[in-house]
This record gives structure tokens, sequence and C-alpha cells, in this order.
């Protein structure tokens, strides 16, 4: 028997004067699932959560939460809690009243509600801290806590708007495993907002690029980075070398737009793609090297081990033809 | 080829050099001026007005006896000037809470729903007051709240006289007429204090993130619960600040009382007559050191009720 999704857009469209900020947007969120937002700010995806938790209604479309119509439903009474992007913990209250807020609000006894709350803290890893006013917390602590007191009131979705942005590499990363273990583990639908298309690839199942107010695609991480459907995709998911459609005949294929990933490329004694080496970048986990053909700059991601051309030098270069992805835009 | 240090070449210049060499020169510079004023002028006259109010007065030969004594603030106790005390607290506390009654639409509206033009239109209502005399306003009040005023015109012309005549008639605070009863002397101070009750309110109310109130909806809080949750406590410090304004002016004030109103004695008036042909000036000190108490008290209630935990 399907599932009722979580989340549905039918052709959502928001007008904020001129600018379309939502144009037509169509989406479904499958129940469980952990869903990414991506794109660069101003592309809607913000917009389309608030969509979701409320805070903007829509001009045209309809928006369906676990199959019910919520166009009329003002946000305290949606069954949705939204993890803000500055995190917005009341200033006055201890962290425990902060993550007991919802369930106050809703009329549970005060002992029932602390509980709760003190539960949940446990949960983030912050039991001790409840007496603590938010200004006594670092970031990464202050987004646990903004999480535990959307969490606490269990909502069938839970929305994250850029969670992670204010939080140092580390701690990032951390927090994402985390996030993700616990979502895991709630079963609940995580449907997340990020400009960060590392983040989204690596944590989420399912994903949605935003470009100028329209979804470009949406599908699977390694759907969307091997497969991307428009120039668009292929340049913000990852890199890419966006080969004009003049240049991917010259490589062998037909004469469209096409994405090749600089991690297809490798060094070999024939092959079709032949260069001088303009720059070096160090990365650690490999070199890239840029090279121009045809009049247009290519990169190349040479893993660690492998011999690095100098700079000046003439290399040739050679892919899978697989590698070699054909996109949809017009030539 | 530039050097890499420059060369200090004005006075301006090389004081900059000293004040960044001796951060704590300029700031004991800034602080000395205002520290001196409220040292020497503000705490000392504070100080000289706490000592008369040890010594007592002679009433046979009217002048003060420069000798300690507690006789004075026990004269304080007497039934008359223990009236004068109580009336002048009830009318402060009558005129705060009207004030704030009253201001806290007008300041939630400037702050939250005024935008571009409105909000300059709004500060220029609310100050315009300010900028005309003290005593030109309340003797226009005394016009307008006469017998023969505006307000009773108004009354018969509108057919609501009933109204204006069961207010008068209220017991204690009614009178003949408004300019001379509790109730108009109540009126005039609530108009003559409301700015300084709508712009710190209106400050504090400004300064409650739209971020918290979204949260606080996304989290299932109706309009109502939010208000009295998050917008509240987090305006209250600006509540009270304008609530002191409105207390501690109405509890020195001498000149409302005496154009408006009945002809009973608040403290300000007691201590403007006592020291003055009286020359009574020790209980003239007491009597003004009563509304420093009352001030002193009702920050430490405000303090221990959460008043400023949000500060």
């Amino acid at each position: 028997m399907p599932q009722t999704p979580a989340v549905t857009f039918s052709a959502v469209t928001r007008h904020f004067g001129p600018v379309k900020a939502v144009d037509g947007v169509d989406l479904t969120v499958a129940e469980g699932a952990f869903f990414a937002m991506l794109g660069p700010s101003g592309s809607g995806k913000t917009t389309c959560l608030r969509l979701i938790s409320g805070f903007e209604r829509p001009d045209h479309g309809a928006i369906h939460i676990f199959g019910q119509d919520v166009s009329a439903v003002p946000p305290h009474l949606r069954n949705v809690n939204t993890v803000f992007q500055d995190y917005a913990l009341f200033p006055h209250l201890s962290v425990l009243d902060n993550v007991a807020y919802g369930l106050m609000v809703k009329g549970m006894g005060k002992a029932q509600r602390l509980a709760k709350a003190e539960a949940m803290l446990d949960l983030v890893k912050l039991a001790d801290y409840g007496a603590r006013k938010p200004a006594q917390l670092s970031g990464g602590q202050r987004q646990r806590v903004a999480l535990a007191r959307a969490l606490v009131n269990e909502p069938k979705v839970l929305l994250l708007d850029e969670p992670l942005g204010a939080l140092d590499l580390k701690l990032r990363e951390a927090m994402q495993d985390e996030l993700k273990a616990l979502q895991r583990r709630l079963g609940l639908t995580f449907i997340f907002v990020t400009h960060d298309q590392g983040e989204a690839l690596s944590m989420a199942d399912s994903l949605a690029v935003f470009d100028k107010g329209k979804i470009a695609q949406i599908g699977t991480p390694a759907q969307i980075y091997t497969q991307p459907a428009t120039r668009f995709v292929a340049d913000f998911v990852g890199s890419s070398n966006l080969l004009p459609p003049a240049l991917t005949q010259a490589l062998g294929g037909p004469a469209q737009w096409a994405s090749l990933r600089p991690e297809a490329l490798r060094l070999a004694d024939s092959g079709p793609i032949s260069g001088v080496v303009q720059s070096h970048r160090y990365l650690g986990t490999g070199t890239r090297i840029s090279l121009t053909l045809h009049g247009t700059d290519l990169a190349a991601f040479l893993p660690a081990g492998s011999p690095v051309p100098a700079e000046g030098s003439r290399v040739t270069l050679t892919f899978a033809p697989e590698a070699l992805h054909l996109l949809g835009d017009a030539p | 080829m530039s050097p890499a240090i420059f060369a200090a070449t004005t006075i301006a210049s090389r004081l900059t050099g000293v004040f960044w060499r001796h951060p704590k020169l300029l700031l004991g510079l800034l602080l000395a001026p205002p520290l001196l004023w409220l040292g020497m002028i503000y705490l000392g006259s504070l100080a000289a007005l706490l000592v008369q109010s040890f010594y007592s007065f002679d009433d046979f030969s009217g002048l003060v006896v420069p000798e300690f004594t507690l006789t004075t603030y026990a004269k304080l106790a007497s039934p008359a000037n223990l009236s004068i005390i109580l009336r002048t607290l009830l009318m402060a506390l009558a005129v705060t809470l009207a004030s704030a009654i009253i201001a806290f639409p007008v300041a939630y509206y400037a702050a939250r729903y005024a935008r571009g033009r409105w909000k300059a239109v709004f500060y220029l209502g609310v100050m315009l007051p300010l900028w005309s005399s003290y005593l030109v306003k309340v003797y226009a009040f005394k016009l307008i709240l006469a017998k023969e005023g505006i307000v009773t015109w108004a009354a018969s012309a509108t057919h609501t006289d009933w109204l204006l005549n069961a207010a008068l008639a209220l017991p204690f605070v009614g009178g003949a007429s408004l300019s001379s009863s509790y109730l108009g002397t109540f009126i005039v101070f609530c108009y003559v204090w409301l700015p300084y009750m709508i712009l710190p309110m209106q400050a504090a109310i400004e300064r409650v993130p739209l971020g918290l109130l979204e949260a606080s909806s996304d989290l299932g809080a109706n309009a109502r619960q939010t208000f009295w949750t998050v917008t509240l406590p987090l305006a209250l410090p600006g509540v009270i600040a304008g609530s002191i304004f409105t207390f501690s002016l109405t509890l020195g004030d001498y000149i409302i009382p005496q154009i408006i109103g009945t002809s009973a004695s608040f403290i300000g008036m007691a201590v403007y007559q006592l020291q003055g042909t009286a020359g009574n000036v020790p209980l003239a000190a007491a009597f003004a050191v009563i509304p420093i108490l009352i001030m002193l008290a009702y920050l430490t209630l405000a303090r221990k009720a959460g008043a400023f935990d949000a500060l």
C-alpha cells in the first residue's frame, strides 16, 4: 500500500512583488526521508521551507502535509517544527524551559513537560545544561538546543533552515553525522535547506536542486552528481567541466552540452585531451590542474600518489566514455 | 619607496597615538566631567538634603536646629502628613498604570506595524506635546476641563453628560468639575507623562526579534500565548523604564496638583511650601526623601519580580 507522502507541493508559486521567489514548484517528499533542498541564495529553497511551516502562503498552487491541504492552516496549528538558521532560542528562558516551550503552550503539566525536555536534552547530549541560559552556550550547543526544542514536540515533519551554516568545519561534520543518526533513530521526515552541496550530497536520501525559483532536478545524490540534467546542476553540485557542443563533438560525442567531472580525467600516454598545464592547486587529497582546450578551460583532479605534471608542461588526458555525460540544455 | 611607519604630523594625530597607548586615559577624560557633575552637584546636593532631614525646625524662632535628631521624620507620621504621602503614592500608582495601559497599544503599533513615513509621523505625534511649555499645557487643560470648558460642552453636545456627571459623582476622586477633582489631576498627569511612557516601551518592543515570534508560533503558541510568554517578558524592561519616569515624575510634581484638582496637598507641594516662606527646610527635606525611598522599594520589587531578567 503506497504511503502518503510527507509533503507535496502542487504547482506552488509565491511572488514578492514582481519577483517569483517560487515559480510553479512540484515536489513530493516521502515519509521518513531525509530530504535536502539545495541551491544558491535567492533560489527559492528557504521560501519553500517557509511555505511548509506556514510563515509564507502560496499565491497559487496547493501544499499538502500527509495528504491534508494546509493552505488555510496557520503555523501554530501545523504539526511541523522548524530549526531556524539563527536558532531563535528564547533569551529570557533557561535551556530546559526553551526545550519544554512547545509542550507548555499545548498545556502539558510542569512535571511531565520538564521530564520530557530532560530526556530530549539527553538525546542531543546536553544533559546537564538545563539550567543555563542560551547566552551561556556555544554555537554548537545552541544548535542542539534548537534541535531538541523542535523534536520534543514529535512533529510529523522537521524543517531545518541551513542549520549547520554557523558552525566550523569539524563541528559541522560531527553534527552532520549526529543529525543523520538521529533521523534514522526517530524515523521522522527531515527536510533541510542548504547552499552547501557537499552537505546535501552526504546527508540526503533525496535532494532537489533549486535554480531561480524552479526545481532544476530532483533525485538521489548519486543520480544528481553522476547524471546532472542541466548545466546549472552540473556546475552547482560538485565542480564539473562544462563542454560546449563543439568541444563535445571534438571529444567523440554528439553536438550537445556535456559535463565531465575532473576526477574522471586521468593522465595517459595518448588520449583525446591534450594541452599545456596552466596552473596547479594542491588539495591534500590530490592535485587539481587546469588546461585549455579549444578555448574552454578544463580542470582535472589527479589523486594523491599520481605523478603531477609541472606548470607549463604538455599533458595528455583520457577518460572512460561513460564519464562524458550529456546535458539537457539547448545547444 | 613609501615608509613602513608614517610620521604623526598633526596634533590630532599625535593625540590619537597617546590615547591608543593609554586607553584608560581617554576613558578617564571622558568620564571625569559627568562623574564630577554627578558627584558634586547631584550626589552632593542629595547628601545635603539628607543631612538637613536629620535636623529639626524650631517653630518659635523659625530657625533650623542643626543637631542630629529623628523628630522630623517622626513628624512625617502625623495623620496630615501621612495623608499627603498616601495621596501622592496612590496618584502615582494610578497614573503609572493608566499610562502603561494607554501607551502599550500605541507603542506596540508603532514598533510592529509602522513603517517608513508612518514611523516618522508617529514619533512626531508623540513628541509634539513635549515641544510646548509645561505650564502652557497644564493651564490649557485647566480651561479644557473646567465646568464651562470644552469637555462639558462636548458631553452635552453628544448627550453623554450623564457619563461625565457619573464620573464626577464618584466618591473621593470626583468633584464639582473635572478641573477641581482628583480625576482631573489624574487626567492631566497621564497626558503630560504619556510620551515618557510610550517611547521606552516602543524601543523595547522593537528590540524583540521577529525570529523569536516566529519560533514561538512554530512551536504551537497562538498569538495570545506568544504575547504573554515572549513579547511581554522581553519588552518588560522597557515598560519598567517608562513606569519609572511616570512614577517618579508624579511623586515629585508640585505644579499640576496646584493648578488642577482639589486644594489637597501632594508631596511636591508640601516640599515647596515648607522650604519657601515657612523656612522649614528639615521637614521639606524629610518629605523629599520619601519619593527616593519609594522608588528604591519599587525598583527592588521589580527586580525581584524578574522584570530585568531579559536585560
